[in-house]
Order: C-alpha cells, then structure tokens, then sequence
C-alpha cells in the first residue's frame, strides 16, 4: 500500500498534467481561431479559380490538344500520393486517420498491380509511412519552420510535384488531407488533382460565352499549374484548421480525464487518512485503559 | 456614371470588394480598361500597376500577374500578389529585382525567356513607381 506521501505526490503530478493540458487546449483554441479565419479567407480565390477553369476546361477537355494536365498521361500506372499531415502530434487521432486513409489506398492500388509512391508533407505522416513504405516515399517536405502558411509554401509543393510529372514518374496524383468540418468533426479526404477532375455542378457559368485573351489553350496552360497550387494550399490551410480542431478536443478530454483521476485519487486519499486516524485513536484509547 | 462591382481577390486574402467606375487592367496583350457593361471576357494579367477608379479617386494595386474576368455579374481579378502601392516596401520590391537578375543565369531556353519578361514587367513597375515617387 501507497503511503500517505506517496499518494500526495501522486496528486500532485497529476494536477500539473492537467494544468499543461488545460494550457494547450487553450492555446489551440486561439490558434484554431486564426486557422480558420485564414482558411476562410483562401475560399474565394480557390472557388472563383475552379469556377473559371470549370468554365474553360469543359469546353477544352474533349479536344485531342487538351494540356496533360487535364486529360492526363493516358495511363493509370503510377499513382503519386500526396499526404498532407501536420508537424506535431497530441491532437487525437488527426495525424493517423490521415494516414490511415493513404495506406489504404495505396495497398488497394498494389494489390491492382499499381505502383505507388509518396510526397509526404508534414514530419507525422512521414514518420508513420516509413514503417510501410519507405523505399516507395520520393520526397519529403517539414512545414516544421514554417510560422505562418503562406501561399509560397503550396507554390514551392506545387513545383516539385510538376517537375517529377513533367519528367513522367507518374501519371495520377492524389492529394491527402483532413478537410475541416467543425472543432469536433475532421473528415480525412482524398482529392486527385492531376489529371483534374471538373466537379460537374461547376459549369453553370457556360450560359456566358467569354472572349479570351489570350486563346483560352493559352489561358489554361497558365491556369492549370496554378491551380494546383491553389488546390495544395487549401489543402494545407483546412489542415492546420483541422490539426488545432482535432488537438483543442483531446486535450479537452485529456483536461477532463485529469479531472476524473484526481478526484479518484484524493477520495482514496481521504479514506486512508481517516483510517490511519482511527488507528492510531484505537491505539490510544486502548492503551490507555490498559493502564 | 454607372458603376460595377470589383472583386481582387489573392490566394491569402480578400483584398478589395465594391463598387467601382473603372479599373484599368495590365493585361499579357495589353493594358486595357472595364467600364460598367462591359463585355465578357477573361484576361491573363502581367506584372504591372492596377488602377481603380471610383468616384473620381484614383487607387492603384500592384498585381503580380494573374487572371482578369468580366461577366454581367462584374469584374474578378485573381492575382498572385496584390499589394496598394501605399504598402509596398520598395528596398524590399528591388531587392527581388536584384534577386531575379541573380537566378537568371539559372534558367535556359524557354524559361530564360520567361524569366526575362517576368523582370522586365517587374522593371516597368519600379520604373514608374520611382517616377510617381518624383512628383
């Protein structure tokens, strides 16, 4: 049995947990706050950019001069999969529901007879796939230094992911992310961006006939490479959303399991002091009528 | 004199929204101005100097390329980098000149090309930005 001290200290250690806990839960909810309000602010841009592609790329798609981009290499070969996670981990099950659905697919697509490599971004979900995947993960990039997510950050992901399609090491890219819904709900999400896929609800501009300027082949060659860089942002901002969301709640739980365990423990605490002080009063009395 | 609504919008953020009388666009082909009613179109946008025109006050936005798109609903420009003039830190804006004459010797064959237009654009900004700064 725990002596008296012991159990002091017990509750003690207990209560700075939950101090740090409360701390950090407080510290996501301020920073899910700015998250949000930057995820918020990247939406206009991202739906004007889809709705005009949309626009363009309905009419261009069928046409034998389609840019690789959107039509794709023709094959399906080599999937690249683009896992987005965040840089820390203490926030519940964000980082591997993530992951979870990237090992998924990739064993699907083995087991098809497809190749399959790895982007990951984020030092989590590459810890976690190197297990499964090393020798398949191409690259890896750490958002770690990196204070405030800026468009440049997607731009330079962007980049690395044209450079190895253009040198034709894949033909599908699918992008892996937790899409964030509400503090309490982060729902990981697979999105392929290359060949791109035109969501079909996208095209009720068409009404309108534009005129381009340049030709509109021209316009998209600009726009495609963009737009995936748009994609890859949005991307990482409803992930930093969804990394804080995810973290705010678990250490809410974490605050009130804390919370829990040291009431257990200061009521098993009480019960032996008063059972020692009755002790010692039965020692006492019976001592003294003894006499 | 009728005006129309005018949405800038860049990846990080909403940077103007209202209504406006004129905007006038550095497009790839060349500058042009929109005026309410004007036809649809869609741009491409080159580095340069955007000027917005409401009520008689003149605003300008420097745009660092982009997409322009006019429809009955109003004009959009989607832009790399918008930033109003009044904000711009110029020792900064020459030092990415400096910059990119530095990684110019990097490129080779079509990407030298567009890396030289890419600073040229970016050139004719300082250029007339020093020329306002004169007056």
């Amino acid at each position: 049995m725990a002596s008296l001290k012991d159990m002091r200290v017990r509750i003690a250690s207990t209560k700075a947990t939950q101090k740090i806990t409360k701390a950090m839960q407080m510290v996501a909810a301020s920073k899910l706050r700015r998250a949000q309000t930057a995820a918020e602010a990247a939406r206009p841009y991202a739906n004007k950019m889809s709705a005009v592609i949309s626009n363009i790329a309905s009419a261009a798609a069928g046409s034998p001069g389609a840019p690789v981009l959107l039509a794709g290499t023709g094959r399906d070969q080599v999937h690249l999969l683009l896992v987005c996670t965040g840089e820390r981990g203490l926030s519940g099950a964000f980082n591997s529901s993530i992951v979870r659905l990237a090992r998924e697919r990739a064993l699907a697509l083995i087991a098809q007879g497809k190749e399959v490599k790895f982007f990951c971004v984020g030092r989590k979900g590459y810890e976690q796939l190197r297990r499964l995947f090393d020798k398949q993960i191409v690259e890896h990039m750490d958002l770690r230094s990196v204070r405030q997510l800026g468009f440049v950050n997607a731009e330079e992901i962007a980049k690395k992911v044209l450079v190895r399609f253009d040198n034709g090491e894949f033909d599908v890219c699918t992008l892996f992310y937790s899409q964030f819904k509400s503090v309490i709900a982060q729902v990981p999400t697979a999105q392929q961006i290359i060949p791109l896929v035109i969501e079909e609800g996208g095209a009720n501009g068409s009404a309108t006939s534009y005129e381009y300027e340049p030709e509109e082949d021209e316009i998209l060659t600009r726009l495609l490479p963009r737009n995936l860089a748009v994609q890859i942002f949005r991307a990482l901002l409803e992930n930093n959303a969804s990394f804080y969301g995810a973290q705010m709640s678990a250490m809410d739980n974490a605050t009130r399991n804390a919370g829990e365990m040291i009431r257990k423990q200061t009521l098993v605490y009480n019960r032996t002091r008063q059972a020692q002080i009755t002790k010692e009063l039965i020692e006492i009395i019976s001592g003294a009528e003894a006499v | 004199m009728a005006t129309f609504h005018f949405d800038l919008v860049s990846p990080e953020k909403l940077a103007f929204s209202g209504e406006v009388d004129q905007v006038d666009i550095p497009g790839v082909e060349g500058d042009f101005g929109v005026l309410a009613g004007h036809a649809p179109v869609v741009a491409a946008v080159r580095p340069g100097i955007l000027t917005v025109t409401t009520g008689g006050r003149h605003e300008k936005i420097i745009v660092l390329g982009g997409l322009a798109e006019v429809s009955e609903n109003g004009l959009t420009v989607l832009a790399d980098v918008a930033t109003s003039l009044a904000e711009l830190d110029r020792a900064q804006f020459a030092e990415t000149i400096a910059e990119m004459e530095e990684n110019l010797k990097e490129h080779e064959g079509s990407e030298l090309d567009q890396a030289i237009e890419r600073l040229d654009h970016f050139k004719s900004i300082q250029h007339q930005l020093n020329a306002t700064a004169m007056h």
